[in-house]
């Protein structure tokens, strides 16, 4: 038997070697190599996980809002005590600072490549667009918290109504997720503005998305709440 | 900029330096992998302990069980268990197995251990998130087992925590105040942990596969945890809502699933228009998942070890991945077989009835496509082979009664009854048991550097194998009875005659049972005196067989392997015997037989 451990081969390299025989067809497992006798090429399926990771992530973070939705539906239909609540005005603003922010983010990603790349030889700009799109991050997330007070100043608490309980969970677990995106920017952050250079391409994508989708996820909630609630 | 480095199979970590951080909070998978593996053994242990509990009360529910009260003084007054404190028992019997046993040794435990190496990769994708998600169990582990050493006790509403019951607080019974908070609790962050998991074994699987190692060139039980992933993904993805929205019900006075006017101790609750349905919704949106959650690792891991025997590939390799695939597709529509007497709109029963009947047709595959290679083939009869073979038979026999519970008409009669008990055990309790079995006995060198007691594994098989069948095939006859299952005596007149099977299944328990303390014994004096095991004692063609045993912490020793070949290269006349490795770059020419 060769060594099992093969020095890595490049990709497409095709290798000569003697041909075993395997004795009868056996069960259906298919023929590795053709007729030729050659290798077939050895293909690098590596791919990038944090990329991959972050997909995956927010493929669970999109299903637990589903299963809220549903409950919602299934819970406005099991009695007639869903009272509609007056949204707070607050809630627009806050959702026209998240798409300022989503854009933010992306004026930081070209910089923050600018910068990479060397045509821009300045920390000072990405980090100052990553540093406004955390701002705004948290003036988001401070918006969702007046929302909240203002709802209790009228009197509509967790437990008052269907609709006020499910508006705070989906409202909370949002401005969680939100905040888990902050503590991604400050990471890209500290890694753009440190003394050496250490973001990953995929780091800085990954939050980017997971930004974007927050904020989609938001105008998702919003119309949701607009139109059920 | 240090750009997207996208070489495979990168060290994520460096060589872990002390013990705390080689063996408590290491980030090796293998370590994670072993520690979920303890976790699931003791929570096992504890599972059969209040099983035979159970057994015992049911047929002497009069009778004094020596030290109960050390457990319970309330539940166990004088050592005689209270009715309630039987159902906190069935309660943390259920729960424990099916999310800490079930759910962590077949996928968790074999699947951290071997799914990097058999894909040739050093390490998880994220290995901080990995042992973040171990420790994250360990709490929610830590959480459902305080609920013994409260004076409230442990919840008497089932693994399956059905509200009202579950949501109502303590008012309703004991366990009902702290210990159900505790469950809800627990089975929320065990949520939290299994995403992270599923997260990381997704990752790893698309991103880390070695050079030359196609999707299709991964081994069946790479796949089957591959897609156990996916579908834990989206299913703890909405039983973690649900856990929250149970939390809010009991502990903030929301209305989600406890309806208006109930009365409970002549007490109006103040609660309004919550639905008792939605969580059986949400619950078993998960639950069905579940099982196969259980199933499939262990499916994986059998058909692995069944071929290594068979000395030649399945029928069709492709056929059992399409039909896993199908299974977990399934598997999302038709949680609603287990709602087919909650009251729920009949035609709903008739739309999940169809696919639990059309889920059976990749499962049947599955079946025959064992069968099919087992046919005519040279079998190396091991431990580990027979536990597959095992799996195989509880899997097709507790399969076949599923084809009656799929039909609301009969399912109404059987459904709380017996009959669903010794369904469920057998085709996803026993059964993913008997796949941890096989796997552990088989990568038990791989994992120690030592063998296993053959003798003592073979004798450990048919005493589980013949005890399983005495416990679980009685069941059905007296579920056809009518025998009700969750009461804790049976003093029905109906039921008198045949309180002398219940006898015999108590028997039948307390035995088998018995016989996983040869396992246990086996194991222990295995990994400490066993003989010294070989590289590769099976012959087997998959990565982890080409690494020392143990392996080493970054698995291939600094070495990226390639992979020239399908998983299950046997049956070949080769310098070595009759298979090639993955990793040997030897031409292989198929002579097929044309007759």
């Amino acid at each position: 038997m060769a060594s099992a451990f093969n020095e890595p081969l490049n990709i497409g390299q095709v290798v000569d070697v003697e041909p075993v025989k395997r004795k009868t067809g056996g069960g259906g497992s298919t023929p590795t190599t053709p007729a030729d006798g050659k290798l077939p090429s050895v293909v690098d399926p590596a791919g990038e996980p944090v990329r991959t990771g972050v997909w995956v992530g927010l493929a669970t973070v999109g299903m637990m809002f589903a299963a809220f939705t549903s409950a919602a539906i299934v819970r406005q239909g099991a009695a007639d005590d869903w009272h509609h609540i007056v949204l707070p005005n607050i809630l627009y603003v806050n959702t026209l600072v998240l798409i300022i922010s989503s854009i933010t983010l992306e004026i930081s990603r070209r910089k923050v490549l600018a910068y990479a790349k060397g045509e821009n030889p300045s920390q000072i700009i990405p980090i100052a667009w990553l540093g406004a799109t955390f701002a705004l991050g948290l003036v988001f997330v401070e918006g969702q918290i007046v929302a909240w007070s203002q709802l209790k100043a009228q009197g509509v608490y967790l437990a008052t109504s269907p609709t006020s309980s499910f508006f705070y969970v989906m409202t909370v677990i949002h401005a969680l997720h939100v905040s888990g995106g902050l503590g991604g920017l400050i990471r890209v952050m500290v890694k753009t503005g440190g003394h050496v250079f250490t973001l990953r391409r995929s780091t800085l994508d990954g939050t980017a998305y997971y930004w974007h989708f927050m904020g989609a996820l938001w105008i998702y909630l919003l119309v949701l709440l607009r139109l059920k609630f | 900029m240090s750009d997207v480095d996208s070489t495979h199979a990168v060290a994520h970590h460096a060589p872990p330096q002390g013990f705390i951080r080689k063996h408590i909070f290491s980030l090796d998978h293998k370590v994670i992998g072993l520690q979920y593996y303890g976790l699931g053994l003791v929570a096992v242990f504890i599972a059969i302990f209040l099983s035979w509990l159970m057994r015992i009360h049911l047929v002497w529910p009069n009778s004094r069980i020596p030290g109960l009260h050390l457990l319970s003084s309330a539940g166990a007054p004088g050592d005689v268990m209270t009715p309630e404190y039987y159902l906190s028992i069935l309660t943390m019997h259920g729960t424990l197995m099916v999310f800490f046993v079930l759910t962590n040794a077949p996928f968790a435990a074999f699947g951290n251990y071997f799914l990097p190496i058999q894909i040739g990769a050093e390490d998880m994708a994220f290995p901080r998130f990995n042992m973040m998600s171990f420790w994250t169990t360990f709490v929610a582990f830590c959480v459902l087992i305080s609920a013994f050493f409260i004076p409230d006790g442990p919840p008497i509403s089932g693994w399956t925590a059905y509200a009202p019951l579950s949501a109502v607080g303590g008012a309703a019974g004991p366990g009902l105040a702290y210990g159900q908070t505790l469950w809800a609790i627990s089975i929320g962050i065990f949520c939290i942990a299994s995403l992270l998991g599923a997260l990381n074994f997704i990752a790893t699987t698309l991103d880390l596969r070695a050079k030359g190692m196609t999707m299709m060139r991964m081994p069946l039980c790479t796949w089957a945890w591959f897609i156990t992933s996916c579908i834990a993904l989206l299913a703890f993805a909405v039983l973690l809502p649900a856990c929250v929205l149970l939390c809010l019900d009991r502990l903030a006075g929301t209305s989600f699933f406890i309806s208006s006017g109930l009365v409970i101790n002549d007490q109006v609750l103040p609660h309004s228009g919550g639905s008792t349905l939605l969580w059986q919704h949400m619950f078993w949106f998960f639950g069905h998942p579940e099982v196969y959650i259980a199933i499939l690792p262990a499916a994986g891991i059998v058909s692995h070890i069944l071929i290594n025997s068979l000395r030649r590939p399945l029928l069709s390799h492709k056929v059992v991945i399409g039909s896993m695939l199908a299974i977990a597709f399934l598997s999302y529509v038709v949680w609603g077989h287990h709602m087919f007497i909650s009251g729920m709109n009949p035609f709903s029963s008739l739309a999940f009835s169809f696919p639990t009947l059309i889920i059976t047709i990749p499962a049947t595959i599955l079946t025959l496509i064992w069968v099919g290679s087992i046919y005519g083939s040279r079998l190396r009869i091991t431990s580990a082979s027979l536990f597959a073979l095992g799996f195989i038979s509880l899997f097709v026999s507790g399969g076949v009664s599923g084809f009656f519970l799929a039909q609301p008409s009969i399912d109404i009669y059987l459904h709380a009854t017996y009959f669903v008990v010794g369904h469920f055990h057998l085709v996803m309790g026993v059964a993913a048991v008997f796949g941890i079995f096989a796997g552990t006995y088989f990568w038990f060198p791989k994992m120690t550097g030592h063998m296993m007691n053959e003798t003592l594994g073979k004798i450990h098989f048919w005493g589980t194998f013949i005890g399983a069948y005495c416990i679980f095939m009685p069941f059905h006859y007296l579920g056809m009875i009518g025998n009700v299952r969750r009461y804790s005596t049976f003093v029905d007149d109906y039921l008198q005659p045949y309180l002398g099977v219940h006898k015999f299944i108590t028997f039948a328990a307390l035995t088998t049972g018995a016989f996983q303390l040869i396992f246990l014994v086996n194991l222990i004096y295995s990994r400490f005196k066993g003989p010294k095991a070989p590289v590769n004692p099976w012959e087997c063609t998959s990565l982890e067989w080409t690494v020392p045993s143990p392996p080493p912490w970054d698995n291939f020793g600094g070495v990226h392997p390639v992979v020239y070949h399908d998983p299950y290269q046997y049956g070949i006349e080769s310098s070595t015997g009759d298979y090639v490795m993955q990793t040997d770059p030897a031409n292989i020419v198929v002579e097929r037989d044309e007759k």
